[in-house]
């Protein structure tokens, strides 16, 4: 009796496990597996496959394509994170008081979020154009003669910057609402009762307590930033002259225009390494807080 | 969280308190009420502009300085769009590609959730734990193999080859999991008690106390497969089975420089997504905080 209970729930247990565990394995724990050992080899998807050691490793270091999408990255990275922190918690803090219309405001915050990459990028191309864009044309009521944006070597990452820091703006914005919500109203009452202006509560209480939401934001930015692809693969391409060219499309270049897999697999876990430390710091400083 | 607050209390305790001056509360609002229009303005514009750009009639777009109503307006691009460019069939790879996948990571992952949450096995965490350190390996990683696979099992160019692979991501199972512990024992044990099996209590009793999670996860999903670029970029070359995303590159291509017509592929790709958006704002939003994550 015993046993055929436990033989139920076995056959229980591998119709609502198997089949996605079948899927797990084939679509995400081989392809992690294999991109490690076809890291280590030539293989160029015809030829055969040959062990190289770590010769991707040491070809990647010394190969100053890589090293250009990786400083053009950084570059990416250290003008969206401020934007997206300084923007996304003035949103934040703007609608987090009772108001009229929030829903709607809201709404229209989170709106480019929900848009793709790709319609949003040629929306930008589009505002970016230098003769007939909206915004060099609102730069030229006030006086400017705006750039020519993408087709600059040195402005294409910015207009690229601004662009992306538009679009989430509004996600670091509901991460920010979540946090100003576990800040108890009690210390605001307090700070009144004192006679704490609001830059002062501003400053003295909202920022440090929020410091924990404000670092997981942080990091999921790095993470999702060092992936950047999308806008600029839309946008310029990788251009004018490599002056956008990041890290992904790189990988991606090599992965399905040279076909170098194995060169591309060794920069796709370089990538991955990088990640990973912001990723272990992270979970570093969440054990701190718990403990 | 609570002893971090009460140690920033004694921080305010230390700050001193000073007398402020007399509020104008009016002009402040005002200022208040202006900041919130010049932000949502900032956001709204691109959209209203590529609305605008859509309907201008050839040549109308090209002009300084720019107009926001257009003169004569036309669905004259709209219609160049979907005539000279499969325009419709990227719509409905789209719909198909999201639905489908959409469809395949709810019922997967909460099934494999309900054995993680609810099923004692040998291994069981181990299992889960090997799941959640995937989850840190970025997508650039696994996509090489993925295409190999696909290309093996003859997938490129396919709808499987753009559903399948993608129906596995790991995050649903988390957040389904985490949903589906939260569920008392007892409400099982009755069932089981009735005579339920595991599938009944699974349908039944499980998934309506999960609901919104459910919910939260299926337009997470669908808003992912639907903006997806790079791996129907990677999958795909047969420009008939391309998805918008991907289509909107390749219109991008060819015309270049005719923004009207550029910007009426770009509604047309953005419209569904945004009736979806008005009808479940809370879900999307839900989906997106839970993730932490975007893409």
């Amino acid at each position: 009796m015993v046993g055929m209970t436990r033989k139920k729930t076995f056959i229980w247990l591998c119709i609502f496990l198997l089949p996605n565990l079948l899927g797990f394995l084939t679509f995400i724990g081989a392809p992690i597996v294999s991109s490690l050992i076809i890291s280590f080899t030539d293989w160029d998807l015809l030829g055969e496959m040959q062990f190289t050691g770590f010769e991707n490793y040491i070809r990647l270091a010394q190969d100053p394509d890589f090293w250009v999408s990786f400083r053009n990255t950084i570059f990416f990275i250290l003008g969206y994170i401020p934007l997206v922190l300084i923007f996304g918690l003035a949103c934040a803090l703007l609608l987090n008081k009772q108001m009229k219309f929030r829903a709607f405001f809201r709404a229209t915050f989170f709106l480019p979020v929900i848009t793709s990459w790709v319609a949003v990028s040629l929306v930008w191309k589009w505002l970016y154009n230098p003769e007939y864009g909206l915004i060099n044309y609102a730069l030229s009521i006030i006086g400017v003669d705006g750039p020519q944006w993408l087709s600059d070597p040195n402005t294409a990452m910015i207009g690229i910057i601004l662009a992306s820091a538009w679009k989430d703006i509004g996600f670091v914005m509901v991460l920010f609402l979540g946090g100003l919500q576990n800040i108890s109203p009690s210390f605001y009452e307090a700070a009144s009762i004192d006679g704490a202006g609001n830059a002062r509560k501003l400053w003295n209480i909202t920022i440090p307590l929020l410091a924990p939401t404000t670092f997981f934001v942080t990091i999921i930015s790095l993470i999702n930033s060092f992936q950047v692809f999308d806008q600029v693969m839309i946008m310029t391409g990788g251009g004018p002259g490599g002056s956008t060219e990041v890290m992904v499309q790189n990988i991606y270049n090599h992965a399905f225009r040279y076909f170098e897999m194995g060169y591309a697999s060794a920069m796709s876990w370089v990538l991955f390494l990088v990640i990973f430390l912001f990723t272990w710091i992270q979970m570093k400083v969440q054990d701190r807080e718990v403990n | 969280m609570a002893m971090e607050n009460s140690s920033k209390a004694l921080v305010y305790q230390n700050i001193k308190s000073k007398k402020s001056k007399k509020r104008r509360p009016i002009i402040n609002k005002i200022l208040f009420y202006l900041l919130l229009i010049g932000g949502a303005s900032i956001m709204l514009i691109p959209f209203l502009w590529m609305v605008s750009t859509s309907l201008k009639p050839d040549g109308a777009t090209m002009v300084l300085p720019p107009k926001f109503v257009p003169n004569e307006p036309t669905t004259q691009n709209y219609e160049r769009v979907t005539q000279q460019f499969p325009m419709m069939r990227f719509l409905w790879n789209s719909i198909v590609v999201a639905v489908l996948t959409t469809i395949g990571q709810m019922i997967f992952s909460s099934m494999a959730a309900y054995a993680f949450a609810r099923m004692q096995f040998r291994g069981r965490d181990k299992l889960f734990l090997l799941y959640l350190a995937t989850m840190m390996v970025p997508t650039q990683v696994t996509m090489i193999p993925q295409f190999i696979l696909i290309k093996q099992f003859g997938w490129l160019d396919s709808y499987p080859g753009l559903i399948i692979p993608t129906m596995f991501a790991v995050f649903g199972t988390f957040l389904m999991r985490q949903a589906m512990l939260g569920i008392p024992r007892e409400l099982e044990e009755a069932a089981f008690m009735d005579g339920a099996n595991h599938f009944q209590v699974f349908y039944r009793v499980c998934l309506p106390l999960i609901k919104p999670m459910l919910a939260a996860l299926g337009i997470f999903t669908f808003m992912q497969s639907w903006n997806n670029f790079l791996w129907p970029l990677i999958v795909i070359s047969n420009q008939e089975l391309a998805t918008l995303p991907l289509g909107l590159s390749l219109l991008q291509g060819r015309w270049a420089t005719d923004w009207g017509l550029m910007m009426a592929g770009v509604v047309i790709s953005v419209l569904p997504i945004l009736i979806v958006y008005l009808f479940a704002q809370k879900y999307f939003i839900q989906g997106m905080t839970m993730s932490g994550m975007k893409e």
